[in-house]
């Protein structure tokens, strides 16, 4: 029932763990844009709440604090408390994982990163479609792979809302022998607990609120933006007509 | 009242005589700014030197505050950074406004270097200013490059190492140089306090002095003007040149212009692109350093990668870092290269101006080609341009001394 778009893929043939391929320059991986409504406030709330039920049980996001999360997305402290702190006391407390890095390092081969700046340094389009990646792989120990990062330790943790699905390739041989490989399209195997649209919203919210946690003050750094452009006009215009008046005797 | 009562009745001129007596305030303010004379026909290219001081103020005061957060270690540089963008107050925009600088640095400087080559600013009387701008340049470079290590992300570690390694090129002393300049066996903490000093206080000082000494040669001789005539040929009964007027209040009135225009541009991408897509802020640099996970793609920064490519394009690595050190040194000698009399592009002939339009398309394809993946094609690319680069300047001896030139006017050409 999964009807995904091409994103079409080269892949890189054995990149072991999160040795990952570079935003632009990478295996040529082409990433469908995540399209995030980036100040839509309950977009983020979702997000939040997505995150810690589903990713912070493994990755932390170690510079962001929750009263920070609070203040941005409209939550009061005890808002915070029930709903998003769940491995913290305090609300200036960071977000840690639950799983202690070296227990991770032991049982994945390697630590989940920090989720801090992920969205920043990989870009929210690379999230959004690893996030959607995954899919049914025997030679793998987590039972999947993805398209975006091959090899990849991180097993589907949304299986159960998206479902199961499979990934066509296309095996090209070239003139000198060399093979490569495009990623044809998914097919769906099983129905997970929502639908396509639904469970592309959810990812949608996640990464943005990924793509917001990297770099929380975006949204006030714009708004004061304008100001600021606006005083320096109103400053241009000032300093025009100084300019204007002392050169007036100048030929 | 006469003149004596006067006198006798007032402390002898005030605060700025005793002032005077004892400090050249008033000569100072009056050589330098109230009655220096530059040219009345300066158009926008002149504004790139102002625009430079005003950046070095910016890095100065936002690096300042920076340094009050930062903490220079292996450990802790890429945390603090995050703390600076999320828990100082306000740390976010002097970070973004110091990184944002950094480019405008060069974005300010390359003009500044590029007007000097449209109107000859580099000939007699002012070779002297030229030689202490290329060092400025140097210096800056360096600083430049120290800065980009102290985040401590994976550019600014991978970038570092490949830079540093390259003086392990060189015969005999190469491994030792490197050794030195990291101070380890491989960059580490001791090289990032190393590259801190050297930002913080080395450099900056030796910034700071050579651009004193760059003003005051150019305030000795005269700024030059669009038409490269001397302005001080034609004096008025006051000794006033009649084609000059004072720094202040009329330059600086008109600078204040350029320098809002300036700040609008600066300010859009400060508040609405910080990482100008991965150009001011590299994207693999908001991953911490790993000196076991090499990034796929190392570029330097843009400001960089035109040189960047020139090393890449020569396929032997001694002969690529010479050739990188070459096409960095080779504008000092411009005053010596450039046979012409005549000054300014307005009255020089096709030659020139066609070798600086060529000049101009070979820099910014070198540094486009900087920042891609070395393919062959590019590779390709990066050597036919490189061949151009040196052209530029080995030829111009020959070219710029057959070159017909149109008569020079006698004063400037103003128009209002």
């Amino acid at each position: 029932m999964i009807s995904f778009k091409r994103i079409a893929s080269v892949l890189a043939l054995c990149v072991c763990f999160f040795a990952s391929p570079g935003m632009a320059a990478g295996g040529g991986t082409h990433l469908e844009p995540a399209e995030l409504d980036r100040d839509n406030i309950s977009s983020l709330q979702r997000g939040a709440r997505n995150f810690m039920n589903y990713c912070s049980g493994c990755h932390s996001a170690q510079y962001v604090r929750y009263n920070t999360i609070g203040k941005d997305l409209g939550l009061s402290e005890e808002q915070l408390i029930d709903n998003l702190m769940f491995n913290a006391e305090k609300t200036f407390e960071t977000i840690q994982s639950a799983m202690p890095a070296e227990d991770a390092a032991r049982w994945y081969g390697t630590a989940p990163p920090d989720m801090s700046l992920m969205a920043r340094a990989k870009g929210a389009d690379y999230v959004y479609n690893f996030l959607k990646g995954f899919y049914v792989s025997e030679e793998s120990p987590t039972g999947v792979n993805n398209v975006v990062l091959a090899g990849t330790s991180m097993p589907n943790v949304l299986w159960e809302l998206q479902g199961y699905q499979a990934a066509h390739f296309n095996h090209h041989e070239n003139e000198d022998g060399s093979v490569t490989t495009t990623f044809e399209g998914f097919e769906a195997l099983s129905a997970g607990s929502m639908d396509a649209e639904d469970f592309d919203e959810f990812v949608k919210d996640t990464v943005n609120f990924l793509a917001y946690i990297a770099e929380p003050v975006r949204s006030e750094r714009r708004k004061l933006g304008v100001w600021v452009l606006m005083f320096l006009i109103f400053f241009f215009i000032l300093a025009a007509q100084l300019k204007k008046a002392i050169w007036k005797d100048v030929n | 009242m006469s003149r004596i009562e006067a006198e006798v009745g007032k402390p002898q001129g005030g605060f700025m005589k005793w002032i005077d007596d004892r400090f050249p305030f008033t000569k100072t303010m009056e050589y330098h700014v109230t009655k220096y004379y530059a040219s009345k026909n300066f158009n926008w290219w002149f504004v790139f030197g102002v625009l430079a001081m005003v950046v070095l103020v910016i890095q100065l005061l936002t690096g300042i505050f920076l340094t009050m957060n930062y903490k220079p270690a292996a450990a802790e540089a890429f945390a603090s950074v995050e703390y600076i963008m999320r828990d100082v107050e306000w740390g976010w925009l002097i970070r973004y406004m110091h990184s944002t600088g950094a480019s405008f640095f060069f974005i300010v400087v390359y003009l500044h270097m590029f007007r000097a080559m449209l109107y000859g600013s580099y000939k007699k009387p002012r070779e002297l200013i030229w030689l202490i701008g290329m060092m400025i340049f140097l210096v800056l470079m360096a600083e430049g490059f120290a800065g980009y290590l102290l985040p401590w992300g994976q550019m600014s570690y991978w970038g570092a190492q490949v830079i540093i390694s390259l003086f392990g090129a060189i015969p005999v002393v190469g491994d030792a140089l490197v050794e030195i300049i990291r101070g380890d066996y491989s960059i580490s903490d001791i090289t990032l306090n190393r590259f801190f000093a050297l930002h913080v206080i080395v450099l900056p000082l030796a910034l700071i002095g050579l651009i004193f000494v760059h003003i005051v040669a150019l305030h000795e001789v005269g700024s030059n003007n669009p038409d490269g005539v001397d302005i001080k040929k034609h004096k008025g009964p006051d000794g006033i040149p009649l084609d000059g007027v004072p720094f202040h209040p009329h330059h600086t009135s008109k600078d204040l212009v350029g320098i809002i225009v300036f700040l609008m541009i600066f300010c859009s991408v400060v508040f609405f692109a910080p990482d100008m897509g991965g150009m001011f802020l590299e994207h693999a640099n908001f991953e911490r350093a790993n000196m076991t996970a090499t990034p796929e793609h190392i570029a330097p920064v843009w400001y960089y990668t035109p040189y960047y490519a020139i090393l890449r394009a020569v396929p032997d690595k001694l002969w690529g870092f010479i050739l990188f050190v070459l096409a960095v040194a080779l504008p000092i000698f411009l005053p010596w290269l450039d046979r012409c009399r005549v000054k300014s592009i307005r009255y020089r002939g096709w030659m020139y101006k066609t070798a600086l339009g060529i000049f101009v398309v070979t820099f910014i394809t070198l540094g486009w080609l900087g920042l891609q993946a070395a393919t062959p094609t590019y590779v390709m690319l990066a050597r036919v341009f490189s061949v151009l680069y040196f052209a530029f300047f080995l030829l111009m001896p020959f070219y710029t001394a057959m070159d017909k030139t149109k008569p020079v006017p006698d004063r400037v050409v103003y128009h209002d």
